[in-house]
This record gives structure tokens, C-alpha cells and sequence, in this order.
């Protein structure tokens, strides 16, 4: 079965060449085709990347980079018109709903990694971030040697459940890890002192915090877990075809005027439902990211030099 | 020491808890115990049958959802009920299954199972001899159970199929472990959302109780009835 | 279908540092029939003691253990659980609220007290019909004997009734330990969270919940059988 992904990426390049119809066609494309819809993951509380506003639809700087990608898979299907449904999902349903084939793309905050690359497909990066934790200042916790013996929440199926789960483990740091259902889940068992803090990626944090009854009682730790990890837009794996042509699409989106717009809409200008500003203008490496977009699990090579 | 609560929340969300939230759960209530039902009935006459193999299987089958918590069937049918799909249908690619009628395939195959247990003594609650007789008039086994066994059986086990539908009632709130969006769902994330999870779950608690403990007087006053009219 | 099957991975360490996947399903195994034990051992004392008393000639007592029934069997039990975790802290005074919350092991006691009390209901049913199965004759004669109502019950109906509602108590039980694994909501390490675990660490979602399933399976049958032998020990012969 060697042949197949060669295989695969030579049909890859004849759809670029020629339109496409839908014989030639594979996997998630000629199931887009097929069904006239394509289904979007999206999560609750991902704020600002996907999650539920005002009316309990779901929108966010991922959810636009999604609709983008829509637009262009209508483009190149050659579709009248593409069914967009939407789907829940959860960090810890997300990649098996990936595989079965409930979703066919997901769009939140879902960190490139290699491990999950057994798996699933990432596209070009669109964010970077690493894993702290937030606590409550009046509960003066430095560093993460300060939560040694505590309670500590994360969201079960995220990255950072791991990392605060291996760094227990190798630093004897002794905490009890309780996992949360989602990220606002998590954020509330800080809130009503059932957890001294919560571990996560520092901009959901930012998202949270801001977005809580009382932002300044909070602070997001100095020390990170991790170093700035990429997010990307998940999609199946071995599926060369629809991967080409969505990282066509979010390479485009990311290089021209448009993708910095998007991300200043959500990043530095006010987001729903309360008119929050996030005020997290694009540094150096995000910039990178942006200029050359990459699908790289590696942090490293996202550092601007 | 309500003072620092603001039921208001409730108000403001009224229409996402209720028409999305619970016509959700009432949708999946309804479709799943008709679909439950009738699986149930099926399963239960094959069960009694003289046929072979297949009341082994049933049983089989029986036993193994019985002995598992539904949390963990939930998450088994969501992830592979694509999977079954694409078997079934021989498709190139797993089927791709909605929240709802993931949901909905879960509770059916699931409650088919507690509905068939209880269709099963309906049916040994129906002497013998009425289905010698059926025979001996000249229909059929599955004759005779349709025309005669079934609607007797069926009516003496009404209580106890609508107090399951209740019970399923509850049971769907599980399907918030996989982030559906059923009425328990749609509290959660308003929940979650505002910060107010004792309001929230306090006027979850109280729909509950009232739809539940109200359909729970009418089975009451049904099997009453019942008992009356035998 | 594009899974990748790995049936090797319950031998590879965790990334919790305190083992193997199997080890890590194997606690939340020990969580779950620690929790279920604990929880029915709350459902049998309250539920017997609520079921008792609805058949107890006092009527107010009659009401109020009918209404109790009403509130825990109408209530769905992820609710429950949420009323006891989330919702009970916020009501008490700010001091215990926060001391009930940072306790250790707050999800266990939370799970115990919302499993058990949900059981305690279904119980209290059992025990009710146990008792009103009994013929009105048997509790005549204790009252003929000059016994009290305790000990009527004590040396009269209760064996009698128990004996009785065996069977369906088993049934109770084993819902008992199904239920602990909807406690996985409010953040206990039973063997269905950690299954889900094992699966959000590994990405062998049908590995990690078919050992969950062989795992349930055989407790079951455990129970089944435990309980099998202890109506076979305590029927009375000639019956």
C-alpha cells in the first residue's frame, strides 16, 4: 500500500491542473462533493479562536479561517452551493470525531502536535501559544513550584492536561489534577476556589479572564509549561488532496491583507458578546507564521529570528 | 442567601433553553422510545421464539448492554457508529452521523434493550393457552403474536413502557458528556458561560422534576385504570 | 478505515510517570467499586430507613418519605451530581462552602452523596414493596405475640421482606455501579474517565474503551454471582 499516498498526491496535482470531476476525486473532497456539505467542528468556550456568542452560534478567528476554506473548496469543487453544517466538539471527542468522519474540519484551538499526527492532519498554523495557568492574585501563587500539593484544573484531551500531568510527574510537584469538561469548566473551578488554578494555553487564558465577572482579580503565570506551540485547522489524515488544497487556501489567506485583518478582528479590536479587547497585536513570530505558512508540529521552528 | 444570584440569567436565555434545549430532548425522548419501542417488541418476540441461534444472540446482546453504564455505550456509539456505518453499507468511508442521530441510534439500540426485558414479560404475562389456541385456529407463530398475544401484552405493560420512557426521559441528559447540546447542554453553556451554575442548575433541577414527577402522576393514574377496566 | 489499531499500548507507560495505561485503567477501576460500595452502602441505610417508614402507620412520616422518593427518582442523576458538586458549596455558609470545596478527593464524596441518594430512592421503593408483598397476617400475629413495631419489623417483616427483594436489589446494585461512571462529569478518576483519558493521552479510543467494557463485564458477573450465592445461602428451605 506504499503506492497509494504517491498515488494520492499525483491525483493532488492533476486536480490543480484539471477541473475537477468528481471520479477523480477522493476522500473528504469526493465526500464533499458527494453530499453537497461539508461539517465544521466547533468548540464552546475557545474564545477567541471558536465559540458560542450572544445567539449560541458559533463564530471566532478560526471559525473565519474555516469559512475561508469553504470558500475556496466551493470554489474548486466547482459547487453551486456547499451545505455548511456545524458540529460540537469537545478536546476530548475532537479527533475521534475527526476519524469517524463526523466532522471534516475543526475549527478551534487545537494544538499541532507530532503525537497527534498519528492520527489526524493539521494545515498551516494560525496561532501560537504556550501552556500556563491563571490563579487568583489574592492566593499570591509564583511560579510553578508555588503549586506544589494543590489542585490544579486543565481540560481533559488538551495538550496542556499532558504537559501539566508530565511535569508533575518528573518534578514531584505532588498536585491533584482535575480535568474539566472545557475550557470555561476549568476557568470556574479557579473562580469558586475548587481548583488554585487552572492550566491552559496563555491566550484562552487571556480570553477568560477578560471575559469573567471580575478580570483584575485574576493573573496568568510567568512560567509556561510549554514553549509557544502551533494551532491549526485539524483535518483528516491521508488525505493528501483535500489537505493540498486547504493549505493552498490558508497559505493564500494567511499572506495576504485579508488574514491580518482577521486576525485583528478578533485579536485587538472588540470581540462579541461583550465587546471585549483581547489586545494581542501580532508579535514577531506570529508575523512569521503569517508570511511563510507552515504546518510544522515543531515550536522551534516558529521562532522569529 | 440568594442575594448575589441573578435569576435573571434564566429569563434572558429562555428561548435557547427551552426550544433548542429541551425540543432536543424531547425530540430524542420521543423519536428514541418509538424507535426503542418497536426494537424492543422485535427483540423480545424473536427472544420467545422457537426459532435457532437468534434468541442466543439476543440475549447475548442483552446482557451486554445491560452490564455496561450508558456513559460509556455513549461514547462507544458516538465515535463508532460511523464506523458500523460504513460497514453495513459497504461505503468507501465512515458515514457521517449528525449529534442528533448519533444520539438517537444510541438510545434506540440501547433502550431497545430495557423496553424488549419489559415487552418480554408482557408477553409471558399472556396465558399459554391463548397462543395454542392462535395455532390451533390456524395462524401462524409471528400470526398470532401480532393478532394476538402483542395488543394484550402490550396494554397490560403501558405503565411500565411510559415510566422507561421516563427514565429515558433522564437518561438523555448524558448526552452532555459529549458536548451535545440537549436541555442539560444548553444550561451548561449558558452556565458556563455567565458564571451562574447554581442558578442554572438549580432551574434544571426544577424542569426536571416537574415534567418528570407530572409524568409520573399520569403513569399513576393510567395503571389505576387499568386495574379498574381488568 | 483509517484507525490505526495498537493493541500494545496498555504496556507503554502513561504520561502520568505512575505507570502503565493498564495501571492507569486499573485505578479507575479501584475508584469505581470503592465508589459504588460507598454509595450503596448510603442508598441501603436511607433507602431502607425511607422505605420503612412509608410503611409505618404515622402519616406524616408516610408523606414525607413519599415526597423524598418523588424528589430522587425525578431528579436525572447528572443533575443530582451537579446540585451536589457545583451548586450545595455556593448555598452554605462562604467558610464551609470553600472547605467542602478544597477537601480532597471533593468529586468522590460529591459522587457518594449524589449516587447514593439517587439509589437511596429506588431502595426505599424496593424495601416498600417488600414489605407491602408480605400478607397483612404476619404483622397482625407480631402484634398478637405483644411485640412493638420495631420489633415486629425487627424479628418479623424485615427478614422476610429482604429475602424477598434480593433479586431486585441485586439489580439496584449493579445500576450502582454503573451509575459512579456519570460522576466522571464532576471530575472523579473512575474507569470510565479514565478510559476517556487513556484515549485523549493515546489516541486508541477502541482500544482504551473495549478494556473499560471487558472491565465492567466482569465485575458484573462478580456481583452476579456473589449475589447468586447469598440468595442461595439465606433462602429458607421448604419455601
Amino acid at each position: 500500500m506504499r503506492v497509494k499516498p504517491l498515488l494520492l498526491w499525483v491525483v493532488a496535482g492533476a486536480l490543480a491542473a484539471s477541473p475537477a470531476a468528481a471520479e477523480d476525486l477522493t476522500g473528504t473532497l469526493k465526500k464533499i462533493k458527494e453530499t453537497g456539505s461539508i461539517t465544521l467542528g466547533y468548540r464552546e468556550s475557545s474564545v477567541p479562536f471558536s465559540y458560542l456568542d450572544d445567539n449560541q452560534k458559533p463564530v471566532g478567528y478560526a471559525m473565519d479561517i474555516c469559512y475561508k476554506i469553504v470558500d475556496a473548496v466551493k470554489a474548486d469543487l466547482k459547487l453551486d452551493k456547499l451545505e455548511v453544517k456545524l458540529n460540537p466538539v469537545s478536546s476530548s471527542t475532537r479527533i475521534p470525531l475527526m476519524a469517524n468522519g463526523t466532522i471534516d474540519l475543526e475549527c478551534g484551538s487545537t494544538t499541532n502536535n507530532v503525537d497527534r499526527q498519528k492520527q489526524v492532519a493539521f494545515t498551516n498554523s494560525h496561532f501560537l501559544t504556550a501552556s500556563r495557568f491563571v490563579s487568583k492574585k489574592a492566593n499570591k501563587i509564583t511560579g510553578i513550584e508555588g503549586l506544589k500539593g494543590k489542585t490544579v484544573a486543565s481540560t481533559s484531551g488538551t495538550t496542556n492536561i499532558k504537559q501539566v500531568v508530565e511535569a508533575n510527574a518528573e518534578r514531584g510537584l505532588g498536585l491533584t489534577v482535575l480535568p474539566s469538561k472545557d475550557h470555561a469548566e476549568g476557568f470556574l473551578l479557579v473562580e469558586t476556589d475548587r481548583a488554585a488554578a487552572f492550566v491552559m494555553d496563555d491566550i484562552l487564558l487571556a480570553g477568560l479572564i477578560a471575559g469573567s465577572k471580575e478580570p483584575a482579580a485574576y493573573e496568568i503565570s510567568k512560567d509556561s509549561f510549554s514553549l509557544p506551540e502551533p494551532y491549526g485547522i485539524m483535518l483528516r489524515k491521508d488525505d493528501p488532496a483535500f489537505k493540498a488544497l486547504v493549505d493552498k487556501a490558508t497559505a493564500d489567506l494567511y499572506k495576504s491583507p485579508e488574514g491580518v485583518k482577521i486576525y485583528e478582528k478578533w485579536f485587538t479590536q472588540p470581540i462579541p458578546p461583550k465587546g471585549l479587547v483581547l489586545n494581542v497585536p501580532m508579535d514577531a513570530a506570529m508575523k512569521k507564521a503569517f508570511a511563510q505558512p507552515s504546518d510544522s508540529p515543531d515550536p522551534a521552528s516558529y521562532v522569529a529570528n | 442567601m440568594f442575594a448575589n444570584f441573578d435569576f435573571d440569567v434564566i429569563r434572558r436565555s429562555l428561548s435557547y433553553l427551552l426550544i433548542d434545549g429541551m425540543g432536543f430532548t424531547l425530540l430524542l425522548t420521543g423519536l428514541a422510545t418509538l424507535l426503542a419501542g418497536i426494537l424492543g417488541t422485535i427483540l423480545a418476540v424473536i427472544r420467545l421464539s422457537p426459532v435457532p441461534v437468534l434468541p442466543r444472540l439476543i440475549i447475548g446482546y442483552v446482557e451486554f448492554v445491560r452490564s455496561l453504564p450508558l456513559v460509556l455505550l455513549i461514547f462507544w456509539f458516538y465515535f463508532l457508529v460511523p464506523y458500523i456505518g460504513q460497514w453495513l453499507t459497504g461505503a468507501e468511508r465512515p458515514i457521517a452521523v449528525g449529534a442528533f442521530s448519533s444520539a438517537l441510534i444510541t438510545f434506540t439500540l440501547v433502550e431497545a434493550v430495557y423496553f424488549s426485558e419489559i415487552m418480554r414479560a408482557g408477553i409471558q404475562s399472556i396465558s399459554r393457552g391463548q397462543l395454542a389456541a392462535a395455532r390451533a385456529v390456524g395462524l401462524g407463530y409471528m400470526q398470532s403474536m401480532r393478532y394476538v398475544v402483542l395488543p394484550q401484552a402490550f396494554r397490560n405493560m403501558v405503565p411500565l413502557l411510559l415510566t422507561q420512557t421516563i427514565v429515558l426521559f433522564q437518561d438523555t441528559s448524558l448526552v452532555y458528556v459529549v458536548s451535545i447540546t440537549d436541555f442539560l447542554g444548553a444550561a451548561g453553556k449558558v452556565a458556563q458561560r455567565d458564571g451562574r451554575l447554581v442558578e442554572m442548575y438549580l432551574f434544571a433541577a426544577v424542569v426536571y422534576f416537574i415534567m418528570c414527577f407530572a409524568a409520573s402522576m399520569l403513569v399513576r393514574h393510567l395503571q389505576r385504570r387499568n386495574e379498574f377496566a381488568r | 478505515m483509517n484507525y490505526h489499531w495498537n493493541w500494545q499500548i496498555f504496556w507503554e507507560l502513561s504520561p502520568e510517570g505512575t505507570g502503565t495505561y493498564l495501571d492507569m485503567l486499573l485505578s479507575g477501576l479501584w475508584w469505581t467499586i470503592l465508589t459504588s460500595l460507598a454509595a450503596w452502602a448510603v442508598g441501603l441505610v436511607v433507602g431502607s430507613v425511607v422505605g420503612i417508614a412509608r410503611t409505618l402507620p404515622i402519616r406524616p412520616l408516610q408523606w414525607l418519605a413519599g415526597a423524598y422518593v418523588e424528589l430522587f427518582r425525578n431528579i436525572p442523576l447528572l443533575v443530582q451530581l451537579f446540585l451536589w458538586y457545583f451548586v450545595l458549596p455556593e448555598l452554605l455558609p462562604h467558610g464551609l462552602g470553600l472547605w467542602m470545596k478544597q477537601m480532597p478527593n471533593a468529586a468522590f464524596y460529591s459522587a457518594v452523596a449524589g449516587v447514593g441518594f439517587f439509589t437511596s430512592s429506588r431502595v426505599a421503593e424496593q424495601v416498600r414493596a417488600g414489605i407491602g408483598a408480605l400478607p397483612r397476617g404476619q404483622s397482625m400475629a407480631g402484634k398478637a405475640l405483644g411485640l412493638t413495631v420495631a420489633q415486629t419489623y425487627r424479628y418479623v417483616l424485615l427478614p422476610m421482606a429482604y429475602r424477598i427483594i434480593l433479586p431486585p436489589l441485586t439489580s439496584e446494585f449493579l445500576n450502582t455501579i454503573k451509575n459512579t461512571s456519570v460522576a466522571l462529569t464532576i471530575g472523579l478518576l473512575e474507569l470510565t474517565a479514565r478510559a476517556r483519558a487513556m484515549q485523549e493521552f493515546s489516541f486508541q479510543v477502541f482500544e482504551s474503551f473495549t478494556a473499560a467494557t471487558i472491565m465492567y463485564m466482569v465485575i458484573n458477573m462478580v456481583v452476579v454471582i456473589a449475589m447468586r450465592t447469598l440468595e442461595r445461602r439465606v433462602s429458607l428451605t421448604g419455601r
